[in-house]
Formats: structure tokens, C-alpha cells, sequence
């Protein structure tokens, strides 16, 4: 195919029509079922009632755009600023590593409101809880990327008299970014929910807010509004991560199968 | 004369595994010197020793002194290419350049001369995935080659090459000694390469490793794989071969 526009059209067809599939199976069920709008609503429901309220809908999502924004760039640096500790000192490796794996273990449920009892109901507790649920995926593949630097090219490096830290930026850092890349796909899909998730525990706006109160008035059409909001949300921050990746790694394109 | 590089009774043991014994050699000024040997005799150590390894016992001198008195007195070429992924070929050619202080754009204003010598005209920008495997060599040569030691190592540096196209590479390799005389040594386990492109053969044993037999290769220059046919070469090639195969050390085959 000649048009690029069309070819990439011609990729997403597949993922295009699995959805639309779905979607028209479920309107049909719920107009062939008779099932009440207030269990099951139909999509077309759901996109009728999100355009009647969108301007509280809108109002809601802003700060859990604010919260996961802030909160994953926080991540980021978190992740990457840990990496580096980790990988410069083997003392530090053996006593940070196990504390952050335990980390990981603590169920968010009981963590949140700990956190919000702490911090307060402002945007800060949302950034630290987004931070904490994103980082460990990227922190785990800096470290895996940075192992998997070939050791000749570190051998040659250390004849042209590089030292560690020059060793590091030129080739354990860039050996680890497809490695680092693929963390960050992982941790946006966990970034709008932890947000959502933080506000579920306390806060006064957001779209957490926003699907507890539609909830409580018995409007599942508000509710699923909200999810469609927030799973919009986590897509753009999935294609932003891949348009990043794109830059980063210009030579990425002509990677043929490993040797 | 001094010699460039002189070995004497090097030794080296790792997890009690002894790998060099007792291992002595000389490389003289411009001369190019292959170590052939069986796999896993210990040749990769030897580099590991004169790249700022820690021998057990013996020296390594280069001009007569000692090589931790020496700064940066070897350009290695690792065996596959070792070429960094994200850089371009003139990115990666000036490496070393630029890890020795050169700035960026002195260093690959250098290099960028050297690029059709080396037949990599016009790839200057392109990505090493973009190039052929033997262009890959090419450009990892021409990165050891810039920084302008006063010695080249190379290990197996066409090993993971299809035949044809080592045959490419040794027979350019030859002519580019020809004109520049590097002070070279070459590890290789192939014993015609060995023949093609050296003045002087080390034989190893198997581990641990020490020197079973040194070969002058007498043959006239520029040489090219014919040479590798006539009475003389294929005298040395049988030795070769005659010795690397000889059960008494060792070694099955």
C-alpha cells in the first residue's frame, strides 16, 4: 500500500471492528431484553447522557488529569533516579531492592486512605499514590535493561578508557530504553485508575468522585461515562508513550531480529 | 630493537581454572601477529590481561616498558562488532575518539575522511542495523583504527561472518595493512586467515595456554587467497593444521 494514512487505517481495522462488534451486541441485547437502563444501560444511552453532563463531567476530569499527570512524572524520575542508585551500588541494590518489592505487596486498599489521612484531600496524596502504583514497572525494566548491555561493548568502552559513569551513559543507559519503553506502556495503564482510585478514598472533585456520586444516585449510564472518560484518558497517555519511544529511539525502526 | 609488545611467562587462573601458564610472545613494530589456537584456549584471556586485566604472574611490555605505566596503549576490536545500536556509523566510528576528550564535532570531522577508504561512503548517517554484516566490520574497524594507538588488538573480528564474506573482509583487511602497517595482533582460530594476513603465527596449546609453536609466514606481499595455494603456504598450512590437530596435545578435534 502507497498511502501511509491508509495503511495505518488498514492496521487498526481489526481493533476497529472488534469494537464496534461489541458495542452493537450489547445495544441489541439490552433493546431485545428489555433489561432497565438503571442495571444495563445501551452505549447509546451511556454516549447520550455523557454529552447531556459533560460540563460536570469535564469538571471531574481535570484533576484526575492534574493527579496523573503530575503523579506519573513523578514516577518517571522516581523510577529512573532509583535505577541509577541501584545500578552505581550493590550495598544499595541489596538494601532498597527488597523494600521496594515489599512495596509492591501492600494492597493499595488499605494504603489510600492512609495516605489521604495524611496528606489530606489536596492533589499530593493523589501524585504520591500515582507514583506509587507506576514506578515499579519502569524502575524493574531500567534495571533489567541496564543488565542487558553487552559486555564487549563495556569491554571496549573501558579500552577507549571510559569510566563508569561514561561506561553508563553510553551504553548501559541506552541498551536499557527498549527495555525502559516497555515499562512505560505497563505503567500508564495503571496511572488513571490509581488516580481514580486515590480520589475513590477521599477527595473533592474527580472523577472518582464523579462515578461514587453517580453511583450512589443510581445511574450506572453516569458511571460507564466516566470509565469511557478515564479509559480515553489512559489511551492518550498509551499513545504518548509510544510517540516518546518513537523519538527516543530513532534507530529502533531498522532493528532487524536479534543476531 | 625493542619489540612494540613483549609477553613473558604470563599466567592467569580464575575459579582455580588455570587458563595462560607461562605464556611468552613478541610483536614487533609494524609487524602483524596471529595467535591460533583451539576454542577456549585461553586467547580471550590474553586480551582480557593486556586491556587492564590483573595477570597472577608475569610482565607485559609495550616499548620496553610496562603497560600500567603506559596510557591507552591499545585500540581492541571485540569479536562480533560491538557497535552501539543508537549511534550512526559515524557516530560509532568516533567513539573513541570522543571518550578520549575529542569534542563531537572535531572528532567526527576526523573520521569522516577515512569513510571511503574504508568503502562506507554515503553510510555515514545510516544505523548499523541498516548495514551489512561485513560493513559492520568494516565500521568497527575503522572505530579502532581513528583513535591512533600505537597498537591493535583484534579478536576473531570476521568470526561471525558468512564464508564469503570473510573471504571479502581478509582479503581487504591484507591490502589495508599493506598501505598502513599497523602493529597488529590477531586472534583467530581460522588457520587460513592466519596465513593470509600474518607475518609471524603463535600456536597455542589448549588450556591452559601456552605457545607450542611460532610460524614465520615468509610468503611475498600484497597477497591475496591464491597465495594461499602455492607449495610454500600450503607447507605452513599443513604444519599448522599438523600440530593444532596433534592428539598429543590434547586436543580432539
Amino acid at each position: 500500500m502507497v498511502n501511509p494514512m491508509l495503511e495505518r487505517l488498514w492496521r487498526i481495522a481489526p481493533a476497529l471492528s472488534a469494537i464496534t462488534i461489541l458495542l452493537l451486541l450489547w445495544e441489541s441485547y439490552v433493546a431485545l431484553s428489555g433489561i432497565a437502563p438503571t442495571t444495563l444501560p445501551a452505549p447509546s444511552r451511556i454516549w447520550a447522557q455523557g454529552v447531556l453532563n459533560w460540563p460536570s463531567l469535564a469538571q471531574n476530569t481535570w484533576p484526575t488529569v492534574q493527579a496523573t499527570v503530575l503523579g506519573f512524572m513523578l514516577s518517571l524520575c522516581v523510577a529512573f533516579v532509583l535505577s541509577v542508585v541501584i545500578d552505581f551500588s550493590p550495598a544499595l541494590r541489596r538494601a532498597l531492592l527488597p523494600v521496594l518489592v515489599i512495596s509492591q505487596t501492600l494492597p493499595l486498599i488499605a494504603i489510600a486512605p492512609l495516605v489521604i489521612l495524611w496528606f489530606g484531600f489536596g492533589l499530593a496524596p493523589k501524585i504520591l499514590l500515582v507514583a506509587f502504583v507506576t514506578f515499579f514497572p519502569m524502575l524493574v525494566a531500567w534495571l533489567k535493561g541496564y543488565e542487558a548491555t553487552e559486555p564487549d561493548l563495556e569491554w571496549l568502552l573501558g579500552t577507549m578508557g571510559a569510566g563508569r559513569a561514561a561506561i553508563f551513559r553510553q551504553a548501559r543507559l541506552p541498551s536499557a530504553l527498549p527495555y525502559f519503553f516497555a515499562g512505560l506502556r505497563i505503567s500508564t495503564t495503571y496511572a488513571v485508575v490509581a488516580a481514580i482510585f486515590a480520589e475513590y478514598a477521599g477527595a473533592a472533585r474527580g472523577l472518582g468522585i464523579y462515578i461514587l456520586s453517580a453511583k450512589n444516585n443510581f445511574r450506572p449510564d453516569l458511571v460507564l461515562a466516566a470509565v469511557g472518560v478515564s479509559a480515553v484518558l489512559t489511551l492518550c497517555l498509551f499513545g504518548l508513550a509510544i510517540l516518546a519511544e518513537r523519538i527516543a529511539m530513532p534507530w529502533a525502526r531498522f532493528r532487524e531480529p536479534r543476531r | 630493537m625493542t619489540p612494540r609488545l613483549s609477553v613473558s611467562d604470563l599466567a592467569k587462573a580464575y575459579d582455580g581454572l588455570q587458563v595462560l601458564d607461562g605464556l611468552d610472545l613478541e610483536v614487533g613494530k609494524g609487524e602483524f601477529v596471529s595467535l591460533l589456537g583451539p576454542s577456549g584456549a585461553g586467547k580471550s584471556t590474553l586480551f582480557r590481561l593486556l586491556t587492564g586485566g590483573r595477570p597472577d604472574r608475569g610482565t607485559i611490555r609495550l616499548d620496553g616498558a610496562p603497560i600500567a605505566e603506559q596510557t591507552a596503549p591499545f585500540a581492541f576490536m571485540p569479536q562480533r562488532d560491538a557497535l552501539m545500536d543508537w549511534r550512526t556509523i559515524i557516530g560509532n566510528a568516533s567513539l573513541g575518539l570522543e571518550i578520549a576528550g575529542v569534542p563531537r564535532h572535531e572528532a567526527r570531522a576526523r573520521v569522516a575522511p577515512l569513510f571511503a577508504e574504508f568503502g562506507l561512503s554515503g553510510f555515514q548517517h545510516h544505523y548499523p542495523a541498516q548495514l551489512s554484516g561485513g560493513m559492520r566490520q568494516r565500521a568497527a574497524l575503522l572505530r579502532t583504527i581513528v583513535m591512533d594507538r600505537p597498537m591493535l588488538l583484534l579478536d576473531e573480528p570476521f568470526g561471525a561472518l558468512d564464508a564469503l564474506t570473510r573471504a571479502g573482509m581478509q582479503r581487504w583487511l591484507a591490502a589495508m595493512w599493506q598501505r598502513h602497517r599497523w602493529t597488529a595482533l590477531l586472534i583467530t582460530h581460522d588457520v587460513r586467515e592466519a596465513i593470509l594476513l600474518s607475518d609471524r603465527i603463535y600456536l597455542l596449546s589448549p588450556r591452559p595456554a601456552r605457545v607450542v609453536a611460532e610460524i614465520h609466514v615468509p610468503l611475498p606481499r600484497p597477497r591475496s587467497q591464491a597465495d594461499l595455494a602455492t607449495p610454500e603456504a600450503l607447507r605452513i598450512e599443513a604444519r599448522l593444521l599438523d600440530t593444532l590437530l596433534d592428539p598429543s596435545q590434547g586436543q580432539i578435534p
